[in-house]
């Protein structure tokens, strides 16, 4: 397939503060213990899209990540990584790599998208449509993972998150509105004339952008061109070709000379005044949006269509999470060893849960379902972990309680302590009964013992 | 709410019994759209394609399994009670049809309350017109209405809508409607929105948050045309009892009850497609419906279709021509496609009739051209007439000769002298044109005009034809003149429509004119959103021109509002300058350009100033002396203007900061001058001794290069402040 792929791998995201630091780039986050980035180049590799650009925020990022995709997928992707500043944005990032950019069509994916949604299928909807721009977009996980009842179960269920609001054709193809999520509070306004052309427009509330676009290269090389403002992609770029789709024939017969114009309106004119048209046109097939492209349609409309803006909406049952915040990563962690764990790549044991052969229990000590323990991890005694995620080479004492956590590589929990909804980094080390609920600890902290936190983020101070 | 599932237990074995589905009709538009028409005979009862409308919407619920219909009447009671009862309709076996006669309802609301108390209706009814045409069959939608009540007690109302997409350029449907604007749920079809006075001028639909926040998905439409056939529960005429301030169905009814979120009732809507409704709700679609019949949409009710007991009956040949079988026409005489012509109707030599209805008893003369309009019966047209997209109501006279241009209505009896040209959308009736109009649209008819019309109608009848000319051109002699020698009839003003609204609800087609009108003005339209949005080329390659403009509106876009507000204030002043504008006029403007950018008075002062000196700028000189003499004049002239905005310290402050932002920047001739500009606006009161002060000393602290000015007004502030001192001591 002539498409190149941009990842925007994103930086050391401020969302994810104390998660991320310098060492540990938001790329690297571990997701069911493998780097978040690995989902997506997977999904893309799935999808024999395997020559890839990889775009990291700040240079010592790139070093890192790209260090980590050479010696992880060294015969696997062709992948090119490049760092640019950060705070670009999405749109200042593929601004820096236009020049790499040669084939047709662009497919620009985010970093941090956990999905089982193939690209392949995006993308085919792009050529299909030859569209400027195709959007992927998928239902909102409204209570998908409740059942867990996790503390940002409750937080969701009362606030839905109105991620965008969407306007689509009544065939659900064509993009005619887009809304991003900070003006969602205000009320909502809609272009008029694209309501009009379409007739009929679908809005919907529950839709996400996963942040997965194909883009014609040509379209979006102009707009970054013209408009050296925008910065994002989502909030700039998109609803921009979005709204600039449809073009009065004027504008355009006056690039190509003015002669064209007269013809069109005497002709439509002619076409007006016999009274039988005006009753039969109405009567005959009703022109859909999709019409409007080959210009002077049958319903005579003199605006055509600039470029098409495509939307691929995902199927309910398939799996499309961003991890942009401490929650998601935690949802997501939850989700990978839980109900999408097809997206994991590890086979589970019957207890519903994996257990690297190396890793060491001890007495009276439970895993329960939907957990992972990863290489090397001793646990003591009479521990229990539920729906929790604990890393390589983690070394837990007795009587420790791991639920519904996120425990990274080398951490070291001395006896006694519990830790619920929390995210401990690696190296961090917690001394005897230490209680942690709804917590995030930063890297390489020590919490010294008989200490309790309760919705807290702790981290080392950085120099 | 258990008493509530008590009583749905016992509907349901009623439902068993058989309650009879019942109908109102409301046999009065409510409306003045045909007038001068309607003032003689009642809407319900003018014929389309030669049958009056009424028959055509009981035609249609009877076939539609209706079996008891109230024909509600109000205006012209008699004259629809008299139709009924000449017409088979009171007698059917199977479809009771029994009137209702009021005499003081002024709107749908008033009837649904009238109604309401006769107590007739007892379950869920259908809500009709009786100018509605239509073929559709109403089992699934009752159905639909049956189910969706049994699950919510709060559904009232089932409105059946239909596909048909507004003009993109005139915002108009077929039928002459304004577009309406929908909103539906795409799972439930419940109606969420009714906007049916969508703002034109807007380039926006702007929907209300809480739609979106309650509604995961909400489907708009615009290509949605309202049926205005309703199926109703019994609760829709006690809502209407209850709010006695409904009057209009849509308007009132439907937006107050989506509005209205406390008793939660809702309406759902029934989408048909391949059935034919539609209301004839004004002349434009008097003449669409009218050609869908002869088109058969409508079919079974169509001309050759007797579908009702006394309608006439007309032979179908090809090219959609109907002729009954005793026509007398002329050998050379032409009928085109898509006419109707009724019985008894001769046709002279050499005439041509196409897309047109020709009623009964019509006597047409020879060279006459008739096309796209509508003859009613009785009508004498003689030689070389020619008629385009006209209606002519019975026992019309056109002289040789006239000629009736698009959009005219003759009301009954009217004469049209020879030669005559009957300007276009003129409308012509015996009846003079009400004096008093009803400033409330929805006071429709006049109650006496029943009275008042029998009588020269009454007249008319009872004298023979050209004595009653003579007779009434007496008195009337100024009136008759006005549709020619020998003519009869006045002609209504067109105000009462609205100024140059009259081609929206005309019967002739929209002129090519105002077409093309409309498309420039679609065109400065999407030219504007497309600046908004930033231009982009179509195929990727974009001259270079257009580059500039794109990136210099983005640009103005990012400096915010203020730059175009100085722009705006500067436009104004201009105008101001050069078409001698009055001051109080200019003031005025500025304020509510204030208001509109929101913009503050600093902002304002700023603005003023700039564009003065700019004219002073503009003003041709040679010398610095010279720039300054218009400096001065310019500052004396225009006093008056920036006095008003100059409010208090910070405001004069502003105005030295823009003129040494000025000279230093955008017009660099004023630099010389710097500080003879400032001694003459403090000369002229501009700005005030602690302000020249003030901004000295907030200077004081800039960097070198900022203080170039500072340095300039040197002599001056301290001229200021040794006169302060000299003033203060002699207050000593």
């Amino acid at each position: 397939m002539d498409f190149q792929v941009v990842v925007l791998a994103g930086g050391t995201s401020k969302n994810l503060v104390p998660l991320v630091s310098k060492d540990v780039p938001k790329a690297l986050l571990p997701v069911a213990n493998r780097p978040v980035l690995s989902y997506v180049l997977e999904l893309l590799e799935s999808s024999n899209l395997k020559d890839l650009i990889v775009v990291v925020e700040g240079q010592e990022n790139a070093v890192r990540v790209g260090g980590w995709i050479s010696s992880a997928y060294v015969d696997r992707l062709h992948v090119e990584v490049a760092a640019v500043p950060e705070d670009v944005g999405t749109a200042g990032a593929l601004r820096s790599v236009a020049h790499y950019l040669t084939a047709s069509d662009v497919l620009v994916v985010s970093g941090d998208l956990v999905s089982d949604v193939p690209p392949g299928a995006v993308a085919a909807t792009h050529r299909r449509h030859n569209a400027a721009v195709t959007a992927l977009l998928c239902s909102v996980p409204v209570g998908g993972h409740s059942e867990t009842s996790g503390s940002g179960g409750k937080d969701k269920a009362k606030k839905p998150a109105r991620h965008n609001i969407i306007g689509l054709d009544p065939a659900k193809q064509f993009l005619l509105h887009v809304t991003t999520g900070a003006d969602v509070h205000k009320d909502l306004r809609i272009s008029k004339t694209i309501q009009h052309a379409s007739g009929q427009m679908e809005i919907r509330s529950d839709l996400m952008d996963a942040h997965l676009y194909a883009f014609n290269r040509t379209a979006l090389l102009d707009i970054l061109d013209q408009n050296p403002t925008f910065h994002s992609i989502n909030q700039d770029v998109v609803p921009h070709l979005v709204k600039s789709q449809l073009l009065s024939l004027k504008s355009e017969v006056q690039a190509n000379g003015a002669s064209q114009m007269e013809e069109g309106l005497n002709e439509r004119v002619t076409f007006q005044t016999d009274p039988l048209w005006y009753t039969q046109r109405q009567m005959g097939p009703i022109s859909t949006f999709d019409d409007l492209a080959t210009g002077f349609s049958h319903d005579f409309f003199p605006v055509r269509r600039a470029h098409k803006c495509c939307a691929y909406i995902a199927s309910k049952n398939k799996y499309c999470v961003r991890l942009n915040s401490i929650q998601d990563f935690c949802d997501v962690n939850r989700d990978v060893i839980g109900d999408a764990s097809h997206l994991s790549g590890y086979s589970f044991s019957a207890q519903n849960n994996i257990i690297h052969p190396s890793a060491e229990l001890g007495n009276k000590t439970t895993v329960g379902p939907n957990c992972m323990l990863g290489e090397g991890s001793q646990l003591g005694d009479k521990c229990s972990v539920k729906r929790s995620v604990i890393g390589s080479h983690c070394r837990i004492g007795s009587n420790v309680k791991v639920v519904n956590s996120v425990v990274m590589n080398h951490v070291t929990i001395e006896d006694g302590c519990s830790i619920q909804g929390s995210v401990i980094c690696s190296n961090v080390h917690l001394q005897e009964r230490v209680v942690l609920k709804d917590c995030q600890v930063g890297a390489g902290y020590v919490i010294t013992s008989g200490n309790e936190y309760k919705s807290e983020s702790l981290a080392r101070k950085e120099k | 709410m258990s008493q509530k599932r008590a009583s749905k237990v016992s509907e349901d074995p009623e439902e068993l019994v058989h309650v009879p589905l019942q109908a109102i009709l409301l046999a009065d538009s409510f409306a003045q759209k045909f007038r001068p028409i309607t003032l003689e005979r009642p809407k319900v009862l003018l014929p389309l394609v030669n049958v009056p409308m009424i028959d055509y919407t009981l035609a249609w619920l009877e076939s539609a399994g209706v079996e008891e219909v109230f024909v509600f009447c109000c205006a012209h009671a008699k004259q629809v009670i008299d139709h009924l009862e000449k017409s088979q309709w009171l007698r059917q076996p199977h479809f009771a049809v029994s009137t209702i006669e009021s005499h003081d309802s002024t709107s749908a609301g008033d009837a649904l309350r009238f109604i309401s108390e006769k107590n007739v209706i007892h379950g869920d009814f259908i809500l009709v017109s009786g100018d509605t045409v239509s073929n559709m069959c109403l089992k699934q939608a009752l159905q639909e209405h049956k189910e969706r009540r049994k699950k919510d007690s709060n559904t009232v109302m089932t409105m059946v809508i239909k596909r048909s997409k507004p003009s993109q350029l005139i915002h108009q449907s077929r039928l002459g409607d304004d577009e309406i604007l929908l909103a539906i749920d795409p799972e439930t079809k419940q109606l969420l929105l009714y906007e049916d006075k969508a703002e034109l001028s807007k380039g926006t639909i702007t929907l209300d948050k809480t739609l979106l926040a309650d509604n995961p998905a909400v489907c708009l439409h615009s290509d949605m045309q309202d049926c205005y056939t309703d199926i109703c529960s019994q609760e829709v005429l006690s809502l209407f009892s209850e709010n006695f301030d409904y009057q209009h169905l849509r308007r009132h009814f439907v937006k107050g009850l989506l509005l209205d979120d406390i008793m939660g009732y809702k309406i759902f809507t029934h989408e048909i497609h391949s059935s034919y409704a539609a209301r004839v709700d004004n002349f434009r679609s008097y003449d669409t419906i009218s050609k869908d019949i002869t088109q058969r949409w409508t079919y079974p009710f169509v001309p050759d279709v007797q579908f009702c007991g006394n309608c006439p009956l007309s032979k179908l040949y090809r090219e959609g021509i109907y002729k009954a079988v005793d026509v007398t026409q002329s050998r050379s005489a032409k009928i085109g496609p898509f006419t109707l012509v009724g019985s008894g109707t001769s046709i002279g030599d050499n005439s041509t009739i196409s897309n047109s209805i020709v009623g009964r008893g019509c006597i047409i003369g020879s060279n006459v051209s008739i096309e796209g309009s509508y003859i009613w019966d009785n009508v004498t047209i003689h030689e070389n007439c020619k008629i385009t997209h006209a209606i002519v109501c019975d026992g019309v006279v056109i002289k040789a000769g006239a000629t009736l241009e698009p959009g005219v209505i003759l009301s009954f009896k009217v004469a049209v002298g020879p030669m005559f040209v009957v300007p276009a959308y003129s409308k012509v009736s015996l009846l003079p044109q009400p004096k008093k109009q009803d400033s409330d649209e929805e006071l429709e008819y006049a109650d006496s005009s029943s009275v008042v019309v029998e009588h020269p109608v009454a007249n008319a009848l009872g004298t023979a034809n050209g004595e009653f000319e003579s007779d009434l051109s007496v008195p009337q002699s100024l009136e008759t003149s006005e549709v020619g020698a020998s003519g009869l009839g006045y002609i209504w003003s067109i105000s009462d429509m609205g100024h140059g609204e009259e081609w929206k609800h005309s019967i002739a087609p929209v002129s090519a004119g105002k077409l093309s009108e409309f498309v420039d003005r679609l065109h400065a339209d999407l030219d504007l959103s497309a600046q908004e949005v930033g231009t982009l080329p179509a195929s990727g390659e974009l001259k270079p021109d257009s580059v500039i403009d794109s990136d210099d509106d983005t640009n103005e876009e990012f400096k915010g509002d203020y730059g175009s507000f100085e722009k705006e204030v500067e436009a104004t002043f201009q105008r101001a300058v050069h078409e001698g504008v009055q001051l109080e006029h200019v003031l005025l403007e500025i304020k509510s350009l204030r208001m509109a950018y929101n913009a503050d008075s600093i902002d304002v002062v700023g603005a003023v100033f700039y564009s003065m000196m700019k004219l002073a700028l503009q003003a041709p000189h040679n010398s610095n002396g010279e720039l300054f003499q218009s400096v001065k004049k310019v500052l004396s002239d225009w006093n008056n203007l920036l006095v008003p905005f100059c409010l208090d310290m910070d405001d004069k402050i502003e105005i030295i900061m823009k003129l040494e932002e000025m000279s230093s920047e955008s017009a660099k001739e004023f630099s010389p001058l710097f500080s003879k500009i400032l001694a003459e606006l403090y000369d002229q009161d501009f700005v005030t001794e602690p302000a020249i002060l003030s901004w000295a000393s907030e200077k004081a602290g800039a960097d070198e290069s900022d203080k170039i000015f500072l340095k300039q007004a040197e002599p001056f502030i301290q001229w200021l402040k040794e006169a302060e001192e000299e003033s203060s001591d002699e207050n000593k």
